[in-house]
């Protein structure tokens, strides 16, 4: 007979949360408390997902809450000066950068280079409080429709994160760069809360990191939602880095206006269990989106790539391109679910998966999804599972370039697809080069800190 | 300088050579010509390397090494060179970090400095105007929606960059038109020096009117069954295999 687990972790983070209600309304607004306890209850109805969950058939998250962790509904002071402590590999770039602690906004930030007139970026608790009209309304609007557990678990512990705001007719030229730190003394689950709102014909670019810090347990539920206005640009770029022993639980929901245009692009190079969420809804005409993925993986790492994206409205375009690099024991998942609704006419929706494994144990689910209730589209999906084209690496052996050197340069090709869609020169060459080192094993979770990989 | 001694090779436990021997020595040109699936590829890609054939029996000397034992990298370093009968795209890979890094792995191995990248760009151009190849080519991917045509020039292009000892061409004439034709003799007779030697495979007399070859084998089911001078090619256009196969 096989042992039984009994996850019991839905029920306790109920409880823990509960208890602490008080403290995890302490400092926020009313509209922030007042969709608590709503959230809760989805989130208790559903459970922590497993595989039964339709939506995580390739990812059960349970045996990751199983874990002893703690919770941080207070901001809590650091010890150290966290920007003498950490160097992101991805800078060198001329960016904003702001540092992001266990999911709260860093208290001792530098100040933020000259930004345009009416900008808003900082911290999402102080801004609810300080501007709550720049958020009250659109707080929850999109995460408060989703049914996902852990988006529910968000809202419901949700205190802290990043807030950007970009009037109207306003472009930032520099990209803005979050770097979201995990740090403390115990295994730590970690909650943070992000808004986007991008006025009419305005424009921004953001690059977020994610990095481990020491090698304790981390979960981190990173939930952000997004407002393109219309004719607004927006670039969300997400280089995942955690260690191999942390669990990255990402949601992105945006709801694109009239011409509104979404390029994202997430590099998935370390982190244990990864789980990203893009919920995106093309609600005003001939608005974009354009997302990209590219993951390399082994040891055990999982990483799972979820996409549902609505055509709402007529002549809106949005195009999918994913790869998956996986080796030893690791496992990908891609779901790119596109709904055309009824009225959606002239859509046009691509959506391409492509994957490499590099071991016997390695795998990959890949599930393309599309539902199509209007009738004058075109829509297109395609997925591939294969190995390294050992015709293609004779033909560069032949040529005098040894083994390891050939695979490399057939694995970076094969990724290179994805980084060449990153529309910032200097980003692009950076992500190339952290791909470069990743694929010749040269990379930790963070290459400037000694911390590296969990055993 | 390539001594094929009673060579027999399986793929996928089905023998497929069955004791070829032949003898190249520095300056001679090879023709081998034969039937579709006599075994003439599986020759060539033997020679350089490819590890899906498996040879039982028999031995490959080259400058007096077994090269068996040599990897295909270190036999193209060595000066082997093979051209494709179906040269491989390679989507994503650039033609010119390909050729830079195979011209520079080249360079190593000969105890030379790599070359610097205004230095590959002019040895490109110059190399360029050898074969007549377009920078649209060699500024795409490697082979990666070329022309069958156009796969072939550059797989002599390529060796013209890397200036091979003993150049192996399998079928390069195929699906040439008669300038494509010209150029690729014209890049292999460049290459033609006593100390060098090339094989060409191929099903046609008429590129052995520019490549005049000393020898010419005929390859029948796996084996060697007649070897004559250039004029056996003639005979073979005018009358095909089905009198050699009696006469084995
Ligand atoms: N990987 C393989 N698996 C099974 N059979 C193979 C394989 N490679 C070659 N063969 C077989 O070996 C035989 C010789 O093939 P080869 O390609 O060497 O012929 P060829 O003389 O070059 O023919 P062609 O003139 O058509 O190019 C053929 O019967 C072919 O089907
Ligand atoms: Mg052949």
């Amino acid at each position: 007979m096989t042992e039984t687990i009994k996850y019991t972790a839905t029920e306790e983070l109920a409880e823990l949360f509960t208890q602490n209600r008080e403290m995890y309304e302490e400092g926020c607004p009313g509209f922030m408390n007042r969709v608590r306890s709503d959230a809760l209850e989805k989130f208790v109805k559903a459970g922590i997902p497993s595989r039964k969950n339709e939506n995580y058939k390739y990812t059960d998250l349970r045996p990751v809450f199983q874990n002893d962790f703690s919770v941080l509904p207070r901001y809590v002071q650091q010890q150290v000066d966290l920007h003498e402590m950490f160097h992101c590999d991805v800078p060198q770039l001329n960016t904003h950068l702001v540092l992001l602690i266990n999911g709260w906004y860093y208290g001792h930030n530098r100040k933020i280079g000259q930004l345009p007139d009416g900008v808003v970026l900082g911290s999402l608790n102080h801004v609810a409080r300080e501007h709550p009209h720049l958020i009250e309304k659109a707080y929850n609007q999109l995460a408060g429709k989703s049914d996902d557990p852990i988006a529910n678990l968000n809202t419901a512990m949700a205190k802290d994160g990043l807030f950007l705001y970009v009037p109207d007719n306003v472009t930032i030229d520099k990209p803005i760069q979050i770097v979201n730190l995990l740090y403390a003394k115990e295994n730590t689950f970690a909650v943070q809360r992000n808004m986007f709102v991008l006025g009419k014909n305005s424009e921004a670019t953001i690059v977020f990191c994610d990095h481990t810090l020491n090698n304790n347990y981390y979960i981190l539920n990173n939930l952000s939602e997004c407002f393109p206005e219309e004719d607004s640009r927006f670039n969300f770029y997400a280089v995942q880095n955690m260690h191999n022993g942390a669990v990255n639980n990402t949601h992105f929901f945006a709801d694109l206006k009239a011409r509104a245009n979404l390029h994202t692009n997430t590099l998935t190079l370390n982190g244990g269990v990864v789980r990203n969420n893009l919920n995106i809804k093309l609600k005003g005409e001939y608005a974009h989106a354009d997302l990209n993925g590219l993951a390399l993986a082994d040891e055990e790492q999982h990483i799972d790539n979820f996409i549902a994206i609505d055509h709402s409205v007529p002549n809106c375009t949005s195009n999918q391109l994913y790869k998956n690099i996986l080796d030893e024991q690791s496992s990908g998942a891609f779901t790119g679910r596109i709904h055309v609704l009824r009225d959606a006419q002239k859509t046009e929706a691509y959506q391409r998966n492509n994957n490499v494994l590099l071991s016997e144990t390695a795998e990959m689910n890949t599930k393309p999804q599309l539902i199509i209730d209007a009738d004058d589209v075109r829509c297109s999906h395609g997925a591939t599972v294969g190995r390294i084209d050992e015709d293609a690496l004779f033909y560069l052996r032949t040529r005098g370039i040894n083994e390891k050197e050939a695979r490399l340069m057939i694995m970076f090709a094969f990724a290179d697809e994805v980084l060449s869609q990153v529309n910032i020169k200097v980003l692009r060459q950076r992500l190339e080069e952290l791909v470069n080192r990743r694929l010749r094993g040269e990379l930790g979770p963070c290459q400037s800190c000694s911390f590296n990989r969990r055993n | 300088m390539l001594q094929i001694k009673n060579l027999h090779t399986s793929v996928e436990g089905k023998e497929i050579l069955k004791g070829i021997s032949i003898d190249v020595k520095p300056g001679e040109i090879h023709a081998i010509m034969g039937p579709n699936g006599s075994g003439k590829s599986t020759l060539a890609n033997v020679l350089a390397g490819h590890e899906k054939y498996q040879v039982t029996e028999g031995e490959i000397i080259y400058e007096g090494e077994n090269l068996l034992e040599q990897a295909p990298e270190e036999r193209a370093k060595n000066g082997i060179f093979l051209s494709f009968q179906y040269p491989i795209e390679i989507p994503g890979v650039s033609m010119v970090n390909f050729l830079k890094t195979a011209v520079n792995e080249h360079r190593k191995h000969k105890g030379q400095e790599p070359l610097s990248a205004s230095q590959f760009l002019k040895l490109m151009e110059e190399k360029k105007k050898v074969v007549e190849i377009s920078s649209q080519l060699t500024n795409r991917s490697v082979n990666e929606g070329f022309s069958g045509g156009e796969k072939k020039r550059n797989e002599i292009y390529q060796m013209a960059m890397l200036e091979p000892k003993l150049a192996i061409l399998d079928e390069t004439d195929s699906g040439l038109d008669i300038d494509a034709l010209r150029v690729v003799a014209k890049g292999v007779n460049a290459l033609k020096s006593p100390e060098n030697a090339t094989i060409v495979v191929t099903h046609y007399q008429r590129l052995l009117e520019y490549i005049v070859p000393d020898y010419v084998h005929v390859l029948y089911d796996g084996k060697i069954v007649k070897s004559a001078g250039k004029e056996l090619a003639l005979e073979l256009e005018e009358k095909g295999y089905d009198w050699i196969k009696n006469e084995s």
